[in-house]
C-alpha cells in the first residue's frame, strides 16, 4: 500500500538527487553547448535538441556548489518543466529507483538553504541520502549575472 | 462525371443518394471542398466589395461566376441540394450580368453578398454536422430571380434547377489549386518536423563520433549529411509560416458589414499582407485582431454627420498594418475616429472600482488609456450588440500575451486611436548577418544593418578616435559612437585590441552606431526562436537560432546593446524639468567652447558632423546666417557670447547637429572634448537656447537646446 513513484537518480559532486521519472523527458550525453555571455554561471549554455533550443543549467552551480572545472563529458538530464524543456547538467546518472511516498522524510536542517529550497524531501537509501528535487523550482531563476 | 481528386480509397465519400437524408460521410474530399470553398467565398467578398465601390471589372465578374458555377457542380457529388440551388441562383445571376442583360447596381451587390453569406452558413453547418440545414434559401432565390427578370413576373424556380442538374460541370474536375502550391495538413508538418529533429540528433552523434579523425571520406560524408539535415529542418519550419494576409481576407467584409450595421461609412486599408507568421500564432491572434477591428468601427469611427461637423471626411478609415521590426512582428490597427479621452477612462475605472481616485489621477495619459485592458472595464456606450460587453479588451490582451506578445494603444482625442500588437518572432525567419567574437558566433538581424566596414590595421586606427575613453568612428565625415562587442559581452580583450576586425554599422531605433566584431562570417536566413524565459532579462540578446551546422547561436539585440553602452536615444526625455533638477543617465556629450571660454554641451546623439568652413562662405539672409552645404542651405547659429569673425574672416568651426531630419550648424570657437557623464542639469535661466546648466569636467556647462535651435534655424532658411 502507499503510493510508489519512480525516480531518475543522478549525482552532482558528492550529492545524489532524484527527480520523478514523469518529469524527465530523456537523458543525453555529450551535447554541444553554446555559451551565453553575461548570464550567471548557473547557465551552462544553450544546446540544440532535435531542432529545439534548450537551456542547460549547471545543477552544481544552481544548488550553490563552487564552480568545478569542466571535467569530462557532462550528462544532460532533460526536464519537461512546463512549456519548454530545460537541461540539468550533472556528473553521473544512476539507476531508476522505485520508492514509496511514506518513506520520504523532510530534508534535514543541516542542508544549506540554497539546496533546501529546491528539495521536497529525502529518501534514506543504503549508502547515501537521496535528495528529491522540485524540478519546477530548479528551473525557475533569473539568469542575469 | 469525374471526381478527379477523390480517387484514393478512403477519400471517396459514401454518398447516400436518398434525398431527404443528404448524409455524407466525407473524407479528404469533403474537407478539401469545404476549405477551398470558404477561401473562394472570402475572395468573393473582397471582389464584390471592390466592385461596390468602383468600376465593375470583367475579370472579377468572371471569377465570381466561376466560383458559383464550380460550387454548384460540386454540390452534386456530395448531395447538398439546397446549397446547390442557392449556388445555382448565383450562377444564373452572374450569367446575366456577364452578358450585360441586367445592370450591376447596389441591389445586385447586396443580393450577391447575401448569397455569399448564405452559402457560408451552409458550409459551416456542413462542417459542424456533416449536413446542410433543412430549410432552403427560398426568399433569397426568389429575390435573385426578381433581379434577373425585373420586368417579367417571377419565373418558376424549378425550371432553372432542372436545367442545372443535367449540366456536366466541367470545371468541377480537380480542385483548383493555386499555381505550384499544395495543401498540407498541419499535423503532417508537425510529424515531419519531429522526424527531422530525430535526424538532426543522429547527425549530431555522428558528428561527435567522427570529430576526432582527420579529414577522412567518412567525415566528408557526415559533413554533407549535416548540411542536408539543417536545410531540411529549415525547410520544414518555413512550411509552417503563413502570410498574415490569409487572416485578413475576412476583414474587408467585416468592416463593410459593421459599417452598414452601425450606420457609418468606413473603409479598410491594409498593408503588409505578406508578413509571415507561424500558423499557430496566426490562429491565436485571429480573434483578438477581429475584436480590435470591430472596436475601431463600432467605437472609434464617428457617424458621418459627426465627422463632417468636425471637418473630417464623411467616410472613416481603419488601417491595418503589419511589419517586421526589432525582432518582432508589429500589427497596428489605426482608426481616424474620435480617439479616446483619457479622463473619461479614468472616471470609469474609478467608478468600476478598478482603481482608487487618487491613483487614477496620478497616472500618465498613456497609462490611463491602458486601463481599458483591465478585466471588468466597460463603459456604458461600449455595450452594444456589435462589440458585446466590455469583456473584449482584457481578453484581447490575454490572448496576445499567451503567445508572448504585447498590446498597447495610443490615442489623440478627436483624431483617432492606434492599437499596437507586437509578437516576438518565434518561428519567424529573418535574414541575418553572422559575426564572430572571441570564437563564438552571433547573429545580427539584417533589418538593423546599415553597412559593413572592414577595419584594416594601421590605416583605420586613425579613423577610430579615442576621446576620453569613448571610441568614435568617422564614417565619411559623420561621427559614430562605437561599441566593442567583446566588451559588451564581458569577454576578455581580443588580440589586436579593439581596432582589429570589422565595424558593423547598425540602426537602433533612431540612433546609429558601430559595433566592432572580430570577424564577419556570412549572411544567412535564420529561424528566430525566443530566449528562454530565464534569460529574458539579458537585454543584449533578442533571441536564439540554430545555425546551418546545428550549433546554437545568440541573436544580438541591437537596441539593447545601444542602451547598455550608454547611448541615449534621441527620443529620450530632456534631462531637465521646469523648476527642478533631474539626473539623466550617463550620456555622451560633445563639449564646445565659445569665444569667451564659456562652455557648452550638446548630446552626442544630436551631432552629425564636425566641419570647418571658410569664413567667407557664410552668407546672410533675412532670417539669419546660412552656408551652402552639400547642396543645401545649412542655417548657422552662433553660441551666446561667441566671437564673430564675420564674412571675410578666417575659418569657422561648425558642429552640424540634426534632429528629426533637420539640421543646423552651430558655430563654435573650440571643440573641447567628448565626455560620457551623468549630467545633473538644473535650470538657471541660462538663456533662450539653453536647456539647463550642468557640471561636466568639473566646469559649469550650458546644455544647448538642440531641437529649439534647429527650429530657429529653420526660420532662417524659410523652410518648415
Amino acid at each position: 500500500m502507499g503510493t510508489e513513484r519512480q525516480y531518475c537518480t543522478f549525482r552532482v559532486g558528492s550529492l545524489s538527487f532524484g527527480v520523478d521519472v514523469l518529469e524527465v523527458q530523456e537523458v543525453i550525453h555529450r551535447q554541444e553547448m553554446t555559451r551565453v555571455p553575461r548570464a550567471s554561471t548557473v547557465v551552462r549554455g544553450l544546446t540544440n535538441l532535435r531542432g529545439q533550443i534548450v537551456m542547460a543549467i549547471d545543477l552544481g552551480r544552481r544548488i550553490g556548489l563552487e564552480p568545478r572545472g569542466e571535467e569530462g563529458e557532462s550528462i544532460n538530464v532533460i526536464i519537461k518543466a512546463g512549456e519548454r524543456p530545460v537541461s540539468l547538467v550533472v556528473d553521473e546518472v544512476g539507476d531508476i529507483l522505485n520508492l514509496r511516498d511514506e518513506d520520504r522524510e523532510s530534508p534535514p536542517d543541516t542542508l544549506p538553504n540554497s539546496v533546501r529550497s529546491l528539495v521536497t524531501g529525502i529518501h534514506q537509501l543504503e549508502e547515501r541520502l537521496l535528495l528529491i528535487l522540485d524540478a519546477s523550482r530548479v528551473v525557475d531563476f533569473d539568469a542575469a549575472a | 462525371m469525374v471526381l478527379a481528386w477523390a480517387m484514393t480509397p478512403g477519400s471517396i465519400p459514401r454518398i447516400n443518394r436518398a434525398r431527404g437524408l443528404g448524409m455524407v460521410e466525407g473524407g479528404e474530399a469533403l474537407r478539401e471542398f469545404l476549405i477551398e470553398s470558404q477561401e473562394n467565398l472570402e475572395r468573393l467578398d473582397q471582389e464584390l466589395i471592390a466592385m461596390e465601390r468602383g468600376p465593375v471589372c470583367p475579370d472579377a465578374v468572371d471569377d465570381v461566376f466561376r466560383v458559383f458555377h464550380t460550387l454548384k457542380g460540386t454540390c452534386g457529388f456530395f448531395d447538398f441540394p439546397r446549397l446547390e440551388a442557392t449556388a445555382h441562383a448565383g450562377e444564373n445571376l452572374l450569367g446575366d450580368l456577364r452578358e450585360a442583360s441586367i445592370p450591376w447596381d447596389g441591389a445586385v451587390t447586396n443580393a450577391l453578398l447575401e448569397l455569399v453569406e448564405a452559402i457560408r452558413r451552409r458550409l459551416d453547418s456542413i462542417e459542424q454536422s456533416g449536413r446542410e440545414p433543412e430549410a432552403a434559401d427560398a426568399r433569397l432565390i426568389a429575390r435573385i430571380e426578381t433581379l434577373r427578370h425585373p420586368d417579367a413576373g417571377r419565373t418558376a424556380p424549378g425550371a432553372d434547377e432542372a436545367n442545372g442538374s443535367v449540366e456536366v460541370p466541367e470545371e468541377a474536375q480537380g480542385v483548383k489549386q493555386g499555381e505550384g502550391t499544395i495543401r498540407v495538413d498541419v499535423a503532417q508538418l508537425d510529424t515531419l518536423m519531429d522526424l527531422v529533429g530525430e535526424l538532426v540528433l543522429a547527425r549530431n552523434r555522428l558528428d561527435r563520433l567522427t570529430s576526432g579523425e582527420k579529414a577522412t571520406p567518412l567525415q566528408g560524408a557526415v559533413q554533407r549529411l549535416s548540411v542536408i539535415a539543417s536545410e531540411l529542418q529549415d525547410g520544414v519550419m518555413r512550411a509552417r509560416m503563413q502570410p498574415i494576409g490569409g487572416l485578413w481576407g475576412r476583414f474587408p467584409r467585416l468592416v463593410r458589414d459593421l459599417g452598414v450595421q452601425c450606420g457609418k461609412r468606413v473603409t479598410l486599408e491594409m498593408s503588409g499582407e505578406s508578413t509571415a507568421l507561424d500558423k499557430a500564432i496566426l490562429e491565436a491572434i485571429k480573434d483578438p485582431l477581429t475584436h480590435l477591428i470591430r472596436n475601431a468601427v463600432d467605437h472609434g469611427i464617428e457617424s458621418a454627420d459627426r465627422r463632417l461637423a468636425v471637418g473630417k471626411t464623411a467616410e472613416g478609415r481603419v488601417t491595418l498594418r503589419a511589419f517586421h521590426e526589432g525582432g518582432m512582428v508589429h500589427i497596428e490597427i489605426e482608426d481616424d475616429g474620435g480617439g479616446i479621452d483619457s479622463s473619461r477612462i479614468r472616471e470609469r475605472a474609478v467608478e468600476r472600482r478598478l482603481i482608487g481616485a487618487e491613483q487614477a489621477a496620478l497616472l500618465s495619459d498613456r497609462d490611463a488609456l491602458r486601463l481599458i485592458f483591465r478585466p471588468g472595464f466597460s463603459t456604458a456606450e461600449t455595450v452594444t450588440s456589435v462589440s458585446g460587453r466590455g469583456v473584449g479588451m482584457d481578453v484581447v490582451k490575454t490572448n496576445v500575451e499567451r503567445v508572448g506578445g504585447t498590446v498597447d494603444l495610443r490615442s489623440e482625442p478627436g483624431q483617432g486611436t492606434t492599437f499596437q500588437v507586437k509578437i516576438p518572432l518565434t518561428l519567424a525567419i529573418i535574414p541575418a548577418l553572422i559575426v564572430s567574437c572571441r570564437g563564438e558566433r552571433y547573429a545580427i538581424p539584417q533589418v538593423s544593418l546599415l553597412e559593413l566596414v572592414r577595419l584594416e590595421t594601421d590605416d583605420s586606427r586613425d579613423r577610430i578616435e579615442w576621446v576620453e575613453g569613448v571610441p568614435l568612428y568617422r564614417l565619411r565625415g559623420e561621427l559614430l559612437s562605437v561599441v566593442d562587442l567583446g566588451r559588451v559581452l564581458g569577454e576578455a580583450a581580443g588580440d589586436g585590441g579593439s581596432s582589429a576586425g570589422n565595424l558593423v554599422v547598425l540602426q537602433a531605433d533612431d540612433r546609429r552606431y558601430g559595433l566592432i566584431v572580430d570577424g564577419v562570417v556570412d549572411t544567412e536566413e535564420i529561424v528566430v526562436k525566443p530566449l528562454a524565459r530565464q534569460l529574458k532579462s539579458l537585454s543584449v540578446f533578442s533571441g536564439t537560432t540554430i545555425m546551418g551546422d546545428g550549433r546554437v547561436a545568440l541573436i544580438l539585440d541591437v537596441v539593447g546593446i545601444a542602451r547598455e553602452s550608454g547611448m541615449g536615444t534621441r527620443n529620450a526625455e530632456r534631462p531637465v524639468e521646469v523648476g527642478g533638477a533631474k539626473e539623466s543617465e550617463a550620456e555622451s556629450y560633445l563639449l564646445v567652447a565659445g569665444g569667451d571660454g564659456r562652455r557648452f554641451a550638446m548630446p552626442l546623439s544630436c551631432v552629425s558632423r564636425l566641419e570647418v568652413f571658410e569664413g567667407g562662405a557664410v552668407e546672410s539672409t533675412m532670417g539669419g546666417e546660412v552656408i551652402q552645404y552639400r547642396g543645401e542651405l545649412l542655417p548657422l547659429t552662433r553660441l551666446p557670447g561667441g566671437s564673430v569673425p564675420g564674412p571675410g574672416g578666417g575659418e569657422i568651426r561648425v558642429v552640424v547637429a540634426s534632429d528629426a531630419g533637420r539640421q543646423v550648424g552651430v558655430v563654435v570657437d573650440q571643440i573641447v572634448d567628448i565626455v560620457k557623464e551623468s549630467a545633473r542639469a538644473s535650470e538657471l535661466g541660462g538663456g533662450p537656447s539653453i536647456v539647463g546648466t550642468a557640471v561636466l569636467q568639473q566646469r559649469a556647462t550650458d546644455l544647448l537646446d538642440v531641437p529649439k535651435i534647429i527650429r530657429g534655424g529653420m526660420a532662417a532658411t524659410g523652410r518648415n
